[in-house]
């Protein structure tokens, strides 16, 4: 008769079969292969890696294939498998004036130097279903001249903050935390910030972004600077004692301008918001730098008033990993803590309906 | 327990190849099959190869013991801790399995339970998890356990001061409910500032006539911190006080760890008019007939007729056993 939960060993194997079964779909169709997932999904590829905090495309596509393309089991995964690596050391900074672009726009001004680089985007496309793609065949690739080259491409902001028209960012020189190693403590710093950040949920982070345009803890932005394209990573061992590179990754910087401080006998300046993904990430960067900027209300002495400029609310819950875990936890057995709300609730009803009984018949 | 010991290994195939050789150290102990009817039987036969003694490394581990052992100098108190993501979803008990792997020694005989069964899913998986990543040998009988991990209960059978409870936590800040700020919640800890904390149980009484907190129920630990003893229902409060066995408790999500002592004082809160009470049964266990232990409610038919029975499955089969045993 009690048989609810018993077998738990052979129907937790059973079940890993049934999802086994359920990820390879109908076997008649070829399986799909992590070289293809990696090539021809990279924005999905982009995220894992982003908010798996770790850039290996081949692994990242691996995790996206054994997910069945659940990009939160996928980021789950490389995360999973990320906290067994050795740490070795930090790199040096990423110097991203020094990146291949693939795209770098700017909303604030019409032309600079290097100028607009549209890039691969979804921007302009009209959003209709292309039915040449149910067919398989070659794709013609872009018509571009041979002898094209990139001329150099200071960061824009930089123009501003010559000018003192927007706020320098200062590297203090201190020792880089590392959120995966130490608990954040609050209030944070803004590396422990930044990094929960790149960490965070791209729709979370997107829903906070666009309450702060909605006036949320309004700041208003402008996106100063969209920048994507590989990077080389250098990384200075310390018996060497200088730099050696270790390869390129590809990253989207964005770094947002946003409305001034200043008065009472500051001059003003505009400040800046920060974003860096892994990959082709536009929307999460911008995100990010929304966000980022949104946090710092404290360190420009703006009122808080809306969810985005609050520290813990929002640092406490952009991981998704720790979010769909305590959510789908749910689905555990709770029947113990549930009795003991049924017992509660019965006694409470029972003295209600006793109590008025035994009061008349005092009276 | 060999809890400081650091455990070194050259390659990780040495586990299995260490016992013909006859290393000791990484001896697998093998399962009496007939104790443990739920136990893994893959873990008997090799560990997992390519990960570590219970899975995480061994700077993590005593990252972990140092946690452990200020928690246990100030008894209550709320350590932070590099909690680490852990192949198990949070909130699915990240927190009390990597305690488990911080303490666990090769000779540790493992339990696991949630909601007081051996044989619930997620027991089954933390069980199978440590019998595969640390090969130690795992039990369901209560009094052979030396590590029992656990959701949501407090074993019926009294336990020894051989034993450690490792607790896993959902949300370790009792406050968290009134005051939201974790800013805020680690002052009013440190100022003793628990007024909040009677004001929401008055509430309780002058809008039901009774604290209508029936689990995860406040205690005060060592007359100092106010602790949330996990969600286990308020029936098992009493078996925290002065208990011979070192109870652990780990929240991996929130990144917090904590500790009673053996031989500490637990004090559930409550008023003098309405003091401290633990739930009861007009009905005893269906199967052993106990009308001590914490019951579950089943509904076995579809005009929702009930049947109690133990929460704690293998309290109520050491009953059963010995009553079989009294028959012949």
């Amino acid at each position: 008769m009690y048989v609810a939960v018993k077998g738990g060993e052979r129907a937790i194997d059973n079940a890993h079969l049934l999802q086994a079964k359920l990820r390879r779909g109908d076997t008649r169709i070829p399986e799909l292969s992590v070289d293809q997932v990696r090539e021809q999904m990279p924005l999905a590829v982009a995220r894992v890696m982003s908010e798996g905090s770790l850039y290996d495309p081949q692994l990242a596509a691996l995790a996206i294939k054994q997910a069945a393309g659940d990009l939160m089991e996928a980021i789950f995964l490389l995360r999973a498998y990320r906290t067994t690596l050795p740490r070795f050391t930090a790199s040096t900074p990423l110097d991203t004036t020094q990146m291949q672009l693939s795209r770098r726009i700017s909303a604030t001004f019409k032309d600079l130097p290097g100028g607009q680089l549209l890039g691969p985007t979804f921007d302009y496309s009209h959003r209709l279903l292309d039915f040449a793609l149910l067919a398989e065949g070659e794709h013609p690739g872009p018509q571009v001249s041979p002898d094209a080259e990139l001329s150099d491409c200071p960061r824009v902001l930089e123009f501003l903050a010559e000018e003192n028209l927007m706020a320098r960012e200062v590297d203090d020189g201190a020792a880089v935390p590392d959120i995966t190693r130490e608990p954040l403590d609050f209030p944070a710093s803004r590396a422990q910030r930044l990094q929960a950040l790149a960490r965070g949920d791209e729709g979370f982070l997107l829903a906070l972004g666009y309450s702060t345009q909605r006036g949320y803890g309004r700041n208003h932005p402008f996106a100063g600077e969209i920048r994507i394209g590989e990077l080389e990573i250098w990384l200075e061992p310390e018996e060497l004692g200088f730099a050696v590179p270790l390869g390129d990754i590809e990253v989207t910087e964005c770094e947002m301008v946003n409305q001034f401080v200043g008065g009472k006998g500051i001059d003003a300046q505009f400040t800046r918001g920060y974003g860096l993904a892994f990959g082709y990430a536009e929307r999460k960067a911008m995100g990010m730098a929304l966000v980022d900027r949104s946090l710092r209300a404290a360190e420009y002495a703006e009122e808080l008033e809306g969810p985005a400029q609050q520290e813990e609310f929002v640092l406490m819950h952009c991981d998704n990993v720790e979010a769909a875990g305590f959510v789908s936890h749910l689905k555990l057995p709770h029947y113990v803590d549930f009795q003991s709300e049924l017992e509660l609730i019965r006694k409470l009803r029972k003295q209600e309906r006793e109590q008025p009984a035994a009061e008349e018949q005092r009276a | 327990m060999n809890t400081d010991e650091i455990y070194t290994r050259s390659e990780p195939a040495s586990v299995v190849g260490g016992r013909s050789a006859g290393s000791g150290m990484y001896d697998v102990v093998h399962e009496d099959a007939e104790h443990r009817p739920y136990a893994n039987q893959a873990g008997a036969v090799a560990c997992e190869v390519g990960y570590n003694f219970a899975y995480l490394d061994e700077q993590t581990k005593r990252m972990i013991r140092r946690g452990l052992l200020k928690a246990v100098a100030v008894p209550g108190y709320q350590v932070p801790f590099g909690g680490r993501e852990m192949p198990l979803p949070y909130g699915w008990g990240t927190g009390g399995m990597q305690l488990t792997a911080a303490i666990l020694g090769a000779d540790d005989v493992l339990k696991v339970i949630d909601q007081g069964a051996d044989d619930t899913t997620n027991a089954v998986s933390i069980r199978r998890f440590f019998a595969r990543t640390a090969g130690v040998k795992t039990t369901t009988r209560t009094p052979e356990a030396t590590v029992i991990q656990t959701r949501h209960r407090i074993p019926e059978t009294p336990l020894t001061n051989d034993q450690i409870m490792v607790y896993q936590v959902p949300i370790p800040e009792p406050l968290r409910f009134i005051e939201p700020s974790e800013t805020e919640t680690r002052t009013m800890h440190a100022l003793e500032d628990y007024g909040v904390m009677h004001v929401k149980l008055y509430e309780d009484i002058a809008t039901f006539g009774h604290i209508a907190t029936s689990y995860a129920y406040p205690v005060t630990v060592d007359e100092r911190y106010v602790m949330d003893p996990s969600p286990i229902p308020k029936f098992d409060n009493p078996k925290l006080h002065m208990s011979p066995a070192l109870m652990l408790f780990g929240a991996g999500r929130e990144k917090r760890l904590y500790a009673v002592p053996p031989f500490t004082r637990v004090v559930s809160l409550d008023f003098d008019d309405h003091p401290f009470a633990i739930q009861s049964w007009d009905e005893c266990c269906a199967f052993c007939g106990s009308r001590e232990s914490y019951l579950d409610e089943l509904i076995i038919d579809d005009a929702g007729s009930k049947r109690f029975v133990c929460s704690d499955t293998d309290y109520c089969m050491q009953r059963r056993d010995a009553e079989e045993e009294g028959a012949q």
